[in-house]
């Protein structure tokens, strides 16, 4: 008994040894600086950043600039857009997650004039930086789809899963009755790049279970129209979404990309290197071509040749994430212009990055942290089911479990981690934690 | 992940349940466990006819633990796709029957105390 009882203690005593070793690392003396650090957008980027610069510096001066006043997790939109969450899921206040030592000013970038180093806001202020740490995230340019309107959405089989919580929200609400009423389903992505170039394929996989789980796919008909040769960019991820593709029964197509819809007959135009066609859908999910922000555009930060240049991703070096012509900006998440990494699981690896060479940079040294492309994709392939996949710059696959959770199976544990893990760790990412 | 610390482990399970249904848990857990402490040094030896009832109990607890997992994350046993899933679900059974086994010990020990034990 005496034995035990000094066992239990002792397992006891471990068990708290370990937890205090765990909840309280050991931190680095914090560098005491007056630099002006000026981040552009308050999203799952620029919070993050301003969060681990509030625990990494003393003195300097974070400024964040941005005018919305929600905080999306994007991430949800899958979940709201299939019923299981409802749209307030996805959304908190901007400033519920920001460092006290850092000011919000909440209105818009107007303009960007990097060799005077100052920003101008909507409201005609001017800030001057030492540092611009660039996080505008990405424009959802509807416009472009002729005949689409955001009104539309949720009506007459109209979705549009990344136009925000509420969006999704509708959408569910088309998908529900698409799913009962039957009848043709239309899937697509943009050809430009995209954030999640994932969620496309989750929401036709997701749209074909509610289908199967009603017991109504006999009178659904889905159709994924490609945006180019293939599903998915990573070779090794497109081959297995084209096996199950073709075990769900799904009609595919190539070289698709949408350019109108016409809500009134219910068809959607293409372009395809054979001219336009036109392809029937009872629902789709509408998703537009996604380009960098006008204050970004409209400035010298963009690639200046090449695709990335017309849709103005910020010209940065892969690696570092620092500007190529401008050594004092960083660019971080979906707007810089790196061939991947347009996900908040990327933020996540990029932000120690820019961190590292921004700190390495106040202290006039040289920062050694490299990004690889990490880019992690919950591929929901059923509710109940997903494959986590997840790859760098030269798509190989790297799993964060290898030989556990494999990548390119269809798995429940992926799904807990999409469903129930994500959230939780996007939150603690926000706080510099993770 | 790039590092698994105690407070995103906590963030994770209120995810799951929600905050308020996870602290309730983890404080009847900890008030369950407490008691069986309690019981154990009081009775100063292990009841053989309690842990009978007790080990009786497991094979509810186990399954009372998936249904209830799988309630929460929407999904159910058609989901299991690989190995891991299979550890993950036994791992949930296991952790349902220790906890249900643990309390009708700790119950029936609150409640008959010092009965006569010998078969």
């Amino acid at each position: 008994m005496q034995t035990s009882r000094r066992q239990f203690f002792g397992l006891a005593a471990g068990a708290a040894a370990l937890i205090g070793a765990q909840t309280a690392p050991a931190r680095a003396e914090k560098v005491k600086t007056k630099a002006r650090i000026v981040i552009l957008g308050a999203g799952a980027a620029g919070t993050a950043l301003a969060n681990r610069l509030d625990e990494r510096l003393d003195g300097a001066e974070v400024t964040l600039i941005d005018g919305r006043k929600e905080h999306l997790y994007q991430p949800g939109f899958t979940l709201i857009a299939s019923g299981l969450k409802p749209a307030g899921y996805s959304v908190t206040r901007t400033t519920d997650w920001l460092p006290a030592s850092a000011t919000l000013i909440p209105e818009y970038a107007a303009e960007i004039d990097p060799v005077g180093k100052k920003v101008t806001t909507a409201g005609g202020a001017t800030v001057d930086y030492d540092y611009l740490i660039v996080a505008l995230g990405i424009k959802l340019d509807w416009d472009a789809i002729e005949g689409f309107s955001l009104d539309l959405v949720g009506k007459d089989g109209i979705g549009a899963v990344y136009a925000g919580a509420d969006y999704a929200a509708k959408t569910w609400a088309a998908m529900d009755r698409f799913t009962d009423e039957g009848g043709e389903g239309l899937f697509y992505r943009p050809a430009t790049e995209m954030k999640c170039a994932g969620a496309p394929l989750k929401y036709t996989f997701i749209t074909d279970d509610c289908a199967r789980k009603k017991d109504t796919r006999g009178k659904v008909n889905i159709t994924y129209a490609a945006h180019s040769k293939s599903f998915f960019g990573v070779p090794i991820v497109n081959e297995k979404v084209r096996m199950l593709f073709e075990d769900r029964g799904f009609e595919t197509t190539f070289d698709h990309v949408l350019k109108a819809i016409d809500p009134g007959r219910k068809l959607a135009t293409f372009s395809t290197p054979e001219g336009e066609k036109e392809l029937p859908y009872d629902f789709t999910n509408v998703i537009p071509p996604q380009v960098a922000p006008d204050v970004i555009r409209n400035s010298d930060l963009p690639w200046q040749d090449g695709n990335w240049a017309s849709q103005g991703w910020v010209e940065v070096d892969k690696g570092n994430l620092r500007h190529v012509r401008y050594p004092e900006i960083f660019a971080l998440g979906d707007i810089a212009g790196v061939p991947k990494g347009k996900t908040a699981a990327s933020v996540k690896w990029q932000v120690p990055v820019v961190e590292d060479h921004l700190i390495a940079a106040i202290e006039g040294k040289e920062g050694t942290a490299v990004y690889n492309g990490y880019t992690s994709c919950p591929l929901i392939t059923r509710i109940g089911r997903a494959m986590l996949i997840e790859f760098d710059y030269n798509n190989n696959l790297t799993p964060s479990f290898p030989g556990i959770v494999a990548p390119l199976e269809e798995l429940w544990i992926s799904w807990l981690m999409k469903e129930v893990a994500l959230k939780a760790t996007y939150n603690a990412m926000l706080r510099g934690k993770a | 992940m790039q590092q698994l610390t105690l407070e995103t482990l906590i963030a994770v399970f209120e995810e799951i349940f929600g905050a308020a249904l996870f602290w309730t848990m983890v404080a009847v857990a900890a008030i369950i466990t407490v008691l069986y402490v309690y019981v154990l040094i009081r009775d100063r030896s292990v009841s053989w006819r309690k842990f009978l009832w007790a080990q009786l109990s497991m094979p509810f607890g186990a399954v009372a633990a998936v249904l209830f997992v799988q309630k929460m994350t929407n999904s159910s046993l058609n989901d299991i796709g690989g190995p891991i899933d299979v550890f993950v679900l036994l791992g949930v059974a296991v952790a349902g029957a220790i906890g249900l086994a643990i309390l009708v010990y700790t119950a029936e020990s609150l409640i008959w105390p010092k009965r006569e034990e010998e078969f």
